[in-house]
């Protein structure tokens, strides 16, 4: 079973290859390529967890180890991988996900030229997501991490004729970049710390204190930054709204489901280095509370329909760093929330994809409006979606986040009391926000207009292969919390990895149950007032400040702005003058200096077999003389 | 132990007494096999132009090197096979060349480098026919004035060269004994093996026939000139030791030396004559290597020789030569390391600094590559200098990495071409990646390898290279090889960013659709760079179980 675990990754790694090397030829049949190899992976994925769950729950970790790459010395790199509870689950979320979403674009880029390029980057993303989760050392994590970047890079980027999208990608690489180097810092100050990558080695001796908590905090701050990269987290967060710039079914797998998980999968994986280090447990969860609601707020302000949607995706992923952050209490319910979210912020964005699919690319939901009659596909599963991700009762999203706002009072006393107020206020911005998105959306009267090119919209269900992933992904989000929670299966089943632990709650399970259900209907209650029993105007009014604010991402570009580019700017400016001034001379002269010393020693070279025996005889002799004063003295 | 018998001194009653002992050499077979294998089919290659019809000389002198290095191949696996590199070694041919890991390492590679360098050689695709026959890269005859009616006439008669075949085998024969040679007449024979058909072949380009000759003559002048001091720095040695025998050496180095001979009485044990027989001696192997200052003859030569000879030389003249230093080194003189290695110090740091920094100015690709070659002589160096079996099998790997991305590199020049052939001058790369974005994306691995990015078997070499030498002490070597790198890597990227990044020329060269040949060598090499790049623990442990000398 082991050796299974390679042929994981080898198809969408082949189907990137062939895909991208293959030229034009396979422009007809290269999606479907793409999509067939995106279910083998699936396909061997279920192979693996059903064998997984024949094995004893202690003994459920396999281990595949490939070949070192350059065991030299002390420094032993393993191309490695490690599937247990924690990587299998997410390895059955990718490939699911990833298909359904590969099957999606076959319908959602029919009209594109460049679409076998786009399968080809689809499939090196899989590839790379999976390198990531199934790496066995912190090495290999971080070349999928790079690798899921620069996937990401290249999928936001997609319609690159477009600046705003180029624009979005280079954003997207520069903020990430800051947390990759946080990653990197973290890899390397655990290697000279433990003398090792492998979580096998690093993780108990992490748990045995074997090193000083201020290393530990400084190791788990450095992976706080790097989750923080890549998940959106504030303060790192500005780059996921502009990615919606990508083509829906990307942001729906990359910017919704998977990568922008990985950061809670690195914290999760990572628990004993962050139970080691209390300090940086504790900024894990002021980082998640703090997303939590900048991204309800700014989804809640967002007529974008993909940006308000991006908002709720750094909303929910601050639940789960939230819960991550909480330890063993929260591990498993971060985990929990992420599948589900996985499906129902997925089927969420292709029905988002949907919809601009037959609205002409329109994004404005004001310019949307009485779509359920036009879309009834789309309609009901958007729907689903909606009643899942908002916690209604019996559905996915009730289960898994009545467990985080638990586990969040959990943390006993003051602490306990604010994040479990904040987390339920989350829940009820949650229904507000995505009230309204349904309610522009599909209710209310048309308001729909020509674009740019005076082309009249003609709403239509889309194709087959777009709605079926929608119904798939649909029916997860119904029912999984559901499944998950039956007989305790999803904790027995993850918890041996992560651990679990009972908090030390104030108020019942069903206090809060009770509680965030009302809090929802709150929310739900007031979208209705708002948007629901007035006429939405297709121009959104000034609003109040905070709205304002909320509209332009609570500000984060004007603060990115006035915090590091300007200063950044100051600072440039300031360097160039002493640039000029001083090290351009040093420069310069070093450049010279070398230009001067290769152009003189080149004139040494001169042509002349005679002047060539010269320069040999003369350095035997002067090897001859070395070799004798060495001896001599 | 029977005295040993000096010519000069012996009585005649003694010579004939040596005479009636004289036994029939004992000859290992099977343990030589390869380099027999070479030479027999070098051999039969000159009675094939001597015997066969002109017409089908190309295609039987090229069937004959392909199935003589394959076999030749094959035996050393099955050498390696049978335990020869790894549990057990032999000294064959009565003393004089070793059978052991190292040496059946750099055979094998030299036979891979000799079989890829084969298929350059008999590429007949990439000049235009002349009088409807396509034609190599080599002269139509080489005895002929360039430009006179002679060699018109031999054009017109379509005469080529397939004598080419049979000097690349004597070459490689040569070179396979060279770093298993155990004595140093041996080594002296095998030097001159390998070396005088190179010397040779680099006369015979089609194109530009005068830089051609001229190359070949200074290689032959200036190759004779160092050949002389390794002859000098033997005989030192002989006098020294008063014996060729590596072992045999070692021992006196050691202070264990055999009886003394009396007609060597006044030499024998004397410090002096080790000192400069051994420096000399090195001298000798450093000038085949390209190490500064014994590196002059390097840029003049890559630059003039037909490419595919030129990539044929640079790959395994390097591996051949850094062999037999090793062997010399770490065999016959670990006695005298205080006094070597301050020496070799010196000519690693030289040949790293001159190579790299020179490299900058130049804009040819050809000298380009040549001076990249002296500097890597320089890397190679410092990893000779760990003296330790990291050492070596670090060396050992960096050599098979660095022979297949040369030969790759040099593969890919013979490609770029404008109507005076190969367009060697830099400024007409510019803007190559425009219009041939395959060929200038591998011709880019091929620099990122040379400049030691990760992920290419460059790195991988760099990496274990300078990771032995630091774990040895010589962390000042390591500091100067690291900071050599940064100003190689400049001129490397320039490169790749003038085919990128730059606007095509007018009238720039247009890459040539070659045969299959040419293809599947450029083919290859990327994937080996690629391979010793991302997965080289397989060749990297195979280095390590070659990486023991076999001693007597």
């Amino acid at each position: 079973m082991e050796s299974l675990i390679g042929l994981l990754l080898a198809p969408p790694l082949l189907g990137a290859a062939v895909l991208l090397l293959g030229g034009r030829r396979l422009d007809r049949v290269g999606h479907w390529i793409g999509t067939a190899l995106a279910a083998t992976s699936f396909a061997v994925a279920v192979v693996l967890f059903a064998d997984l769950l024949g094995r004893d729950a202690g003994d459920r970790t396999l281990t595949q180890h490939l070949y070192s790459w350059i065991p030299v010395g002390g420094f032993q790199a393993d191309i490695a991988f490690r599937l247990d509870q924690l990587s299998m689950t997410f390895v059955l979320l990718i490939t699911s996900v990833g298909t359904l979403i590969h099957l999606y674009s076959v319908g959602y880029m029919e009209h594109d030229e460049r679409r076998r390029r786009f399968f080809g980057y689809l499939n090196l993303f899989l590839a790379a997501m999976l390198l990531l989760v199934l790496a066995d050392n912190y090495l290999l994590l971080y070349v999928g991490w790079e690798g899921v970047g620069l996937a990401s890079f290249l999928l936001i980027g997609f319609w690159q004729h477009k600046p705003s999208a180029a624009t979005a990608a280079k954003k997207a690489f520069v903020v990430n970049r800051v947390g990759d180097i946080g990653l990197a810092i973290a890899i390397l100050v655990m290697f000279t710390t433990f003398g090792t990558f492998a979580f096998g080695e690093v993780l108990p001796a992490a748990a045995e204190g074997g090193a000083t908590e201020t290393t530990m905090t400084l190791i788990g701050l450095m992976l706080l930054l790097a989750a923080c990269g890549k998940s959106a987290q504030v303060p790192l967060q500005s780059w996921l709204g502009d990615a919606m710039e990508g083509p829906t079914p990307v942001s729906a797998l990359i910017h919704a489901a998977t990568m922008v998980t990985a950061g809670v999968y690195l914290i999760v994986r990572s628990g004993a280095i962050f139970e080691a280090a209390p300090d940086a447990q504790t900024a894990v969860i002021v980082v998640g509370a703090v997303t939590l609601i900048f991204g309800a707020i700014v989804g809640c302000a967002k007529d974008d329909i993909k940006k308000a949607l991006a908002g709720s995706t750094m909303s929910q992923i601050g639940y789960m760093m939230l819960a991550a952050g909480l330890g063993p209490i929260g591990f498993v319910f971060a985990i929990m929330h992420l599948v589900t979210h996985g499906f129902f912020k997925a089927g969420l964005f292709l029905g988002a994809g949907s919809v601009m699919h037959g609205m002409n690319d329109e994004v404005d939901m004001r310019r949307y409006g009485g779509l359920r009659r036009y879309m009834p596909v789309t309609f009901v599963t958007f729907g689903l979606g909606y009643l899942a991700i908002i916690g209604f009762p019996y559905l996915s999203g009730f289960f898994s986040k009545d467990e985080i706002i638990y586990a969040a009072f959990g943390r006993g006393g003051a602490q306990g009391w604010i994040l479990g107020g904040v987390t339920l206020l989350g829940a009820g911005l949650t229904a507000y926000y995505m009230t309204r998105i349904m309610i522009l959306t599909f209710f209310g009267e048309k308001r729909w207009q020509p674009d740019a090119a005076g082309n009249e919209p003609h709403p239509h269900e889309s194709p087959r292969t777009m709605t079926i992933p929608m119904i798939v992904l649909a029916v997860g989000s119904v029912f999984a919390g559901f499944l998950f929670n039956l007989n305790h299966a999803f904790v027995d089943w993850l918890s041996p990895v992560t651990g679990i632990a009972e908090g030390d709650s104030p108020v019942s399970h069903l206090t809060v149950s009770i509680a965030a259900t009302t809090v929802m209907l709150i929310g739900v209650a007031i979208a209705w007032l708002q948007y629901g029993r007035r006429p939405v105007p297709d121009h959104a009014p000034t609003g109040r400040w905070v709205t304002r604010a909320a509209r332009r991402d609570l500000l984060q570009d004007d603060f990115n702005h006035a915090a590091f580019v300007l200063p950044g700017n100051y600072l440039t400016r300031g360097l160039v003058y002493v640039d000029h001034k001083l090290v351009d001379g040093v420069v310069n002269g070093t450049a010279a200096a070398f230009g001067g010393l290769s152009g003189r020693l080149r004139r040494v070279q001169n042509g002349y077999a005679r002047s060539y025996a010269v320069s040999m005889f003369g350095g035997a002799a002067l090897l001859i003389a070395v070799t004798l004063l060495m001896r001599a003295v | 132990m029977s005295p040993v018998i000096h010519p000069y001194t012996a009585a005649p009653a003694l010579l004939t007494q040596a005479q009636e002992r004289l036994e029939a050499p004992q000859i290992e077979w099977v343990a030589l096999s390869p380099t027999l294998i070479v030479l027999g089919a070098a051999a039969i290659g000159i009675l094939v132009e001597a015997f066969a019809p002109q017409r089908g000389r190309y295609l039987t002198q090229l069937l004959l090197s392909v199935l003589g290095i394959a076999a030749a191949f094959a035996a050393v696996v099955g050498l390696a096979a049978s335990g020869y590199a790894t549990t057990r070694a032999e000294i064959a041919g009565m003393g004089s060349i070793a059978v052991d890991g190292p040496t059946l390492f750099l055979q094998g590679v030299l036979l891979l480098v000799g079989l890829v360098s084969l298929f350059l050689f008999a590429e007949r695709r990439l000049e235009p026919a002349e009088h409807g026959r396509a034609v190599d890269s080599f002269t139509a005859q080489a005895a002929a004035v360039p430009g006179g009616p002679a060699e018109r006439e031999a054009v017109k008669a379509g005469r080529t060269t397939t004598e080419i075949f049979p000097l690349l085998l004597f070459a490689l024969g040569g070179m396979l004994i060279f770093p298993a040679a155990n004595d140093l007449l041996v080594l002296f024979i095998a030097l001159e093996v390998f070396s005088l058909p190179l010397y040779l072949l680099c006369a015979l380009a089609r194109r530009r026939r005068l830089l051609s000759q001229e190359a070949a003559v200074k290689y032959f002048l200036l190759g004779a000139f160092a050949s002389a001091f390794l002859l000098f720095g033997i005989a030192l040695l002989y006098g020294y030791a008063g014996t060729l025998d590596y072992a045999g050496i070692a021992d006196v180095v050691a202070g264990s030396p055999a009886a003394l001979d009396a007609g060597l009485a006044s030499t024998m044990g004397n410090d002096v004559y080790l000192l400069i027989g051994g420096a000399l001696l090195m001298m000798g192997l450093l000038f085949k290597v390209g190490a500064v200052p014994f590196h002059m003859w390097t840029p003049d030569v890559y630059q003039g020789a037909p490419t595919p000879v030129t990539g044929f030389m640079a790959a395994a003249t390097k591996v051949a030569a850094f062999g037999a230093l090793l062997r010399l080194l770490y065999v016959v003189l670990p006695g005298m390391r205080w006094d070597w290695e301050p020496v070799l110090w010196g000519v690693a740091i030289a040949s790293m600094v001159a190579g790299a920094v020179i490299a900058i100015t130049q804009t040819d690709v050809k000298r380009l590559l040549a001076y990249s070659s002296i500097a890597h002589a320089g890397f190679i160096l410092t990893g000779v200098l760990a003296v330790s079996e990291d050492g070596v099998s670090s060396v050992l790997f960096y050599l098979a990495a660095y022979s297949f991305v040369t030969l790759g590199a040099f593969a890919v020049v013979t490609l770029v071409r404008d109507a005076g052939g190969e367009a060697t001058h830099l400024s007409k790369w510019a803007g190559l990646g425009r219009r041939s974005p395959l060929l200038a994306g591998v011709f880019s691995l091929f620099l990122l390898a040379f400049a030691g990015i990760p992920l290419t078997s460059g790195f991988t070499g760099k990496f274990a290279v300078f990771r032995a030498a630091a774990e040895s002490g010589a962390i000042g070597l390591v500091i100067v090889g690291v900071l050599a790198s940064a100003v190689a890597a400049f001129f490397y990227i320039r490169v790749i960013v003038l085919m990128f990044f730059s606007d095509p020329q007018e009238s720039g060269p247009s890459v040539v659709i070659p045969s299959p040949m040419t293809t599947s060598v450029v083919g290859l090499a990327a994937v080996v760079t690629l391979v010793l790049g991302i997965a080289p623990q397989y060749f990297l442990d195979l280095a390590q179980q070659a990486a023991v000398f076999a001693f007597r």
